[in-house]
């Protein structure tokens, strides 16, 4: 399946998005959430992006105040998860300009919009930012 | 980064009239953002939960403001609160004509709702609808709901539209109508089994998001059943080629890689068809090639699309260059500073050491770094690829390693996995005796319940049995030293009980054995044991009749027996538990002791466990007895085959009530003399109150009888099984019996269970195959950090040692196998005394081993591997055909995409579609051709 969950959480630990491709309960969610955010906040800069936990592989990346980490099965490329997240950063930008956290707080569902587009039953469906974006802008002109 | 925050603010303050947002949400949203602890994140969002409650049932609410509630039902639950008050108004924004107002609703419901919940149902009629809709941004809005809402049984009121969509004209509405279906192919297979061909069809798509997609569907089912698709190895190849060639638009480009993510997911699927197939390899040999040297090995996504290469390469039939390429790959990731192209080095190292084991000579130095790396996702990598390294050389520093690790970690998860890898490990390639046993104590005594029962079971086996050769001085060397490190062990406070339960069954056989420790002594140990564990019965239950086999040792040897005081009280205290077994076990102890040598030796002989119990299957001693009921004109016994005439054919046709009958026989055939009526009668009515010990072997036949009713579908084909299974029952002790008890592996007494046999050893097989292949990989070495390096990697020497000493432990494992199949009595090992006067019943641990068969199954080559190169090219010609269906539907496909391509060329995926683009074009042409020459292969082989 790939990609079990996405999150965007700030450097105090608070989710600022949440995408699960499997049902989780609240509670699950909750505890899910705050395991990985205290693991993988507890980091530096020169370990790893990757951090096992349970069955799952996050593998996280920071921009400035903000943590996208992504959860995948044991199979997946680490690397390329890595690049996915700036991929969604890079499509942020080009629609936010220069997108920070406030942007996906006030614009949540434009967010949850785009990883509609990126991903779909746990894979990376579209790659191409122009093809993300662009029911995202018609709608936006509607 | 203060700065850049309040930038943001700024910025989005700024947008504040643009996006319609109420002053109310901007303040929310600020408010979320500005709590500085989660107690104060969650007092905001208790008293929005109470705002909402009350605002959102109020009457006509303005559309815009309806939305902002959604959105703020979003926050709530994304904050860890329930919203689920409001889950019926995301429902209804659903039915909005406004497009993102349906979109946000369609979004909220799907973050809200499992695909089981009550609600769906209100949906699947909107959904309906809007997939007919004119808009194509409606029909993708509600293809998304459908992957994420659509179960099981709503997916047939979703099928027909979806598999319509698959023509649609726009492609972003292609391409989620094919994760659609791809979506009820998870949920259930065989709902869409006979549409699988339209995921073929869209590999052909002349969008390339399209076919982009289509390769997550096209994976999934690959993974499952790789023979299908063999057909389609040309397509990709060919399909990668153009992707590599920079044939796809501009706009996949990433980072100045064309289209990594799809060349990844490309790569994933050629690593699977090309599996152990050596015709489809050599296919993608040169495009996987070209790949190596095109990649720029600068950027992250191209080192990601290198590691794909190298993951595709150890999986595909090996390539001398590739492998070389590979070498060189991985040499680069680990010699870089970065830890994330270390741990990807690390993990492509564990692949191609499968392949070329001498590689991880040169990198043995950067492995210990990565080992004694303080970060922690490193160092599990990195003891993931000793696993994969581990031979009889290296493996007491790698165990060691690994324990101590172990030792040092407080996941439970993690610990779990690594304790089984070293039991794993030292099972099959520990160096000696002593060494297994303290390895084994150090596992057990830091994550005893973490581990399998069985590993316990297989631990008390083996110090019964000894580990090789009849070499009686090793073996109980073996055990006093076991009893040794036991005694030293056993005072330390905390051991779990899996662990204990090991100890008291070792201090009850061998503890006195070597008469290094007196009873007295063991005895004393044994009630701390059971003293200290108060609350687990299943301790108290080993130490109790481990207390009895010592003092039945001391009285077939002739000595007196003192019993403690300690030990007296514990029994008298036991022998009022609550739990009967515990009682029981108090009550035969104190009877036990009261025998005298010679009957004590008999219930209980020394190191028995291991021996073999006689069954008198003929029940022999019974003939008198028979003879003389006969001569008081009782009727003999007609076995079931001679009584075919009398019996219900119903019953006959499963052998299985084959006691039932014997219970009717007896009663319609009765004459008035009492005793063999009268006997069977209790023995089968009232098995379950039966306490008294089956101490000879007259009692299997009269349980045998009861237990045929229970275990239907095993009846009739093994008596002896049958006979079990009703002993087990009476004396219900679920404790030893353990998680599996599946009898199939103590039947192999009886001749006429052939089936279970075969079964029992095709296991063993596999599991030595598995042995032999997965163990292959050698490395050597030699510098220091350096000590460890070389004990780490070895010398080459080694190699050799290890496959056999691989074998050698099959061949001890199914000589075991051999001893407990015909030897019931050996399984007593886990069970204990009172089974030992029963009837044994074995241990479950031995359930994985089978026959004697077997040892002509256990070659140091591996013949499967030898099997696969002869297959290949009967695979090959078995999936041409399978291909044929395939190529029959793509044909049209690809018409319809030539003639569709000048009309298509205002779309946005020009790159492809317009013939002014020879890219394009030769994109197409491209798949065309592979295609083509699938179908005129097929043609060939029709």
């Amino acid at each position: 399946m790939g990609i079990r969950f996405i999150l965007m959480v700030n450097k105090q630990g608070q989710t600022r998005l949440a995408q699960y491709y499997e049902y989780l309960t609240l509670e699950e969610r909750r505890a899910l959430e705050g395991e990985i955010v205290r693991k993988c906040l507890a980091r530096n800069e020169q370990q790893c992006s990757f951090v096992e936990h349970r069955n799952y592989k996050i593998v996280y990346r920071r921009y400035a105040s903000l943590f996208f980490l992504v959860g995948v099965d044991n199979d997946e490329n680490e690397l390329a998860i890595l690049e996915f997240i700036h991929l969604l950063v890079e499509t942020m930008d080009r629609h936010f300009g220069n997108v920070c956290e406030l942007d996906i707080m006030f614009h949540l569902e434009k967010a949850h919009f785009m990883l509609e587009e990126m991903v779909m039953n746990g894979c990376i469906v579209e790659t191409s930012k122009s093809n993300i974006l662009s029911p995202i802008q018609l709608m936006d002109r509607a | 980064m203060e700065q850049l925050k309040t930038i943001g603010r700024e910025l989005a303050m700024g947008s504040q009239g643009g996006f319609g947002q109420s002053k109310e949400f901007l303040d929310l949203v600020k408010s979320i953002g500005e709590a500085r602890s989660k107690a104060e994140e969650d007092r905001i969002v208790l008293h929005e939960i109470e705002t909402l409650k009350r605002r959102i049932s109020e009457p006509d609410i303005p559309k815009r403001k309806m939305k902002e509630y959604i959105i703020r039902l979003v926050y709530i639950e994304m904050l860890g609160h329930d919203a689920s008050f409001g889950y019926i108004h995301a429902v209804k924004m659903t039915h909005d004509d406004t497009l993102l107002l349906k979109r946000t609703g369609y979004l909220a419901v799907t973050l809200f709702l499992n695909d089981d919940h009550d609600l769906i149902i209100l949906i699947v009629n909107t959904i309906q609808k809007d997939l007919r809709s004119d808009n194509y941004l409606v029909v993708c809005a509600a293809l998304n709901a459908v992957c994420r809402l659509i179960n099981e049984e709503t997916i047939p009121a979703m099928l027909p539209q979806v598999v319509d969509l698959l023509a649609h004209s726009k492609e972003a509405v292609r391409k989620k109508a094919i994760m659609a279906l791809h979506r009820f192919y998870q949920k259930s297979p065989s709902s869409v089994s006979h549409l699988v061909s339209n995921f073929r069809k869209r590999l052909c798509d002349n969008d390339p998001g399209v076919m982009g997609a289509t390769l997550c569907p096209l994976f999934d089912l690959i993974t499952i059943e790789v023979h299908s698709y063999k057909d389609l190895v040309v397509s990709f190849v060919s399909i990668l080629k153009q992707v590599a060639e920079r044939r796809l638009p501009k706009s996949y480009d990433y980072h100045q890689m064309p289209a990594p993510f799809i060349q990844i997911r490309l790569l994933k699927i050629l690593a699977l068809l090309g599996s152990g197939d050596k015709q489809a390899s050599e296919n993608m040999y040169t495009v996987v090639g070209d790949i190596f040297r095109k990649c720029d090995s600068s950027s992250n996504i191209g080192n990601a699309v290198l590691y794909e290469c190298v993951c595709c390469v150890s999986s595909i039939y090996p390539n001398p260059k590739l492998l070389e390429a590979a070498a060189d790959v991985i040499s680069r990731f680990l010699k870089s500073d970065s830890h994330n192209l270390k741990y990807m080095g690390i993990d492509s190292l564990g692949r191609l050491i499968k392949m070329s084991p001498e590689i991880a000579e040169q990198h043995q130095l950067a492995v210990i770094d990565c080992l004694e790396d303080p970060d922690d996702t490193l160092k599990r990598k990195t003891f993931e690829l000793l696993y994969k390294m581990t031979k009889s050389s290296n493996v007491e520093v790698i165990v060691d390693r690994m324990i101590d690790y172990m030792i040092s970690i407080n996941d439970n998860h993690y610990k779990t996995d690594i304790a089984s890898r070293c039991v794993e490990l030292a099972e099959q390639f520990a160096p000696s005796n002593h060494w297994f046993i303290l390895t084994m104590n150090k596992v057990f005594e830091h994550a005893g319940d973490l581990v399998n029962v069985k590993v316990a079971h297989n631990l008390m086996r083996l110090i019964a049995e000894g580990f090789g050769e009849d070499d009686d001085a090793a073996d109980s060397q073996l055990r006093s030293s076991a009893v040794e490190s036991y005694l030293h062990i056993i005072g330390e406070p905390k051991l779990p009980s899996v662990f204990l339960q090991v100890i008291c069954w070792v201090l009850g056989e061998y503890g006195t054995a070597d008469g290094k420790y007196s009873a007295s002594y063991i005895t004393g140990k044994l009630c701390d044991v059971a003293e200290a564990c108060s609350n687990d019965e299943t301790v108290k239950a080993y130490a109790v009749t481990a207390l009895m086999k010592i003092y039945a040792f001391e009285i077939a040897a002739g000595r007196k027996v003192d019993m403690l005081h300690e030990c007296q009280s514990l029994v008298e205290e036991l022998s009022a538990s609550h739990s009967t077994d515990l009682q029981q076990r108090a009550y035969e102890l104190q009877a036990v002791i009261c025998l005298d040598a010679h009957a004590v030796e008999n219930i209980i002989p020394s190191d028995a466990s291991c021996e073999d119990v006689e069954i008198d299957k003929n029940l022999s001693f019974l003939n008198s007895y028979v003879q003389q009921s006969m001569e008081n004109g009782a009727q003999p016994y007609i076995p079931e085959t001679q009584r075919s005439g009398m019996l219900d054919t119903n019953f006959r046709s499963q052998d299985q009530p084959e006691a039932s009958l014997h219970g009717l026989r007896f009663e319609a055939y009765e004459l008035p003399k009492p005793p063999v009526p009268s006997r069977i009668h209790t023995a089968s009515l009232e098995p379950s109150t039966e306490l008294v010990p089956a101490s000879e072997p007259a009692y299997p036949k009269d349980t045998h009888q009861v237990a045929t009713v229970p275990s239907v579908s095993d009846a009739g084909s093994s008596e002896l099984k049958l006979r079990l299974d009703g002993v087990q029952r009476k004396w219900g002790r679920p404790a030893y019996s353990s998680s599996a008890p599946s009898p199939s592996s103590s039947t192999s007494q009886n001749t006429v269970n052939g089936v279970t046999q075969i079964d029992a050893a095709g296991s063993v097989i596999s599991k030595a195959h598995k042995t032999n292949d997965s163990r292959k990989p050698r490395v050597e070495i030699s510098p220091e950090k350096q000590k460890l390096a070389a004990s780490l990697f070895g010398g080459s020497s080694q190699t050799e040692k290890r496959s056999t000493s691989a074998s050698h432990k099959v061949t001890k494992a199914v000589s075991h196998a051999a001893g407990k199949s015909q030897a019931p009595k050996s399984a007593v090992v886990s069970n204990q005394v009172t089974v030992e006067k029963t009837i044994h019943q074995p241990p479950p641990d031995l359930l994985d081993l089978g026959e004697p068969a077997v040892p002509s199954t256990t070659p140091s080559v591996d013949p499967f591997k030898q099997l696969e190169g002869l297959l290949d090219p009967t695979q090959v010609s078995s999936t041409a055909n399978h291909g044929a269906v395939g190529a029959a539907t793509e044909s049209p496909d690809i018409i319809a995409l030539y003639g569709k391509t000048p009309a298509s060329g205002h779309s946005s995926s020009a790159a492809i579609s317009l013939p002014t683009n020879g890219d394009g074009v030769n994109f197409t042409a491209g798949l065309l051709d592979a295609t083509l020459s699938t179908a005129h292969a097929e043609q060939l082989s029709v």
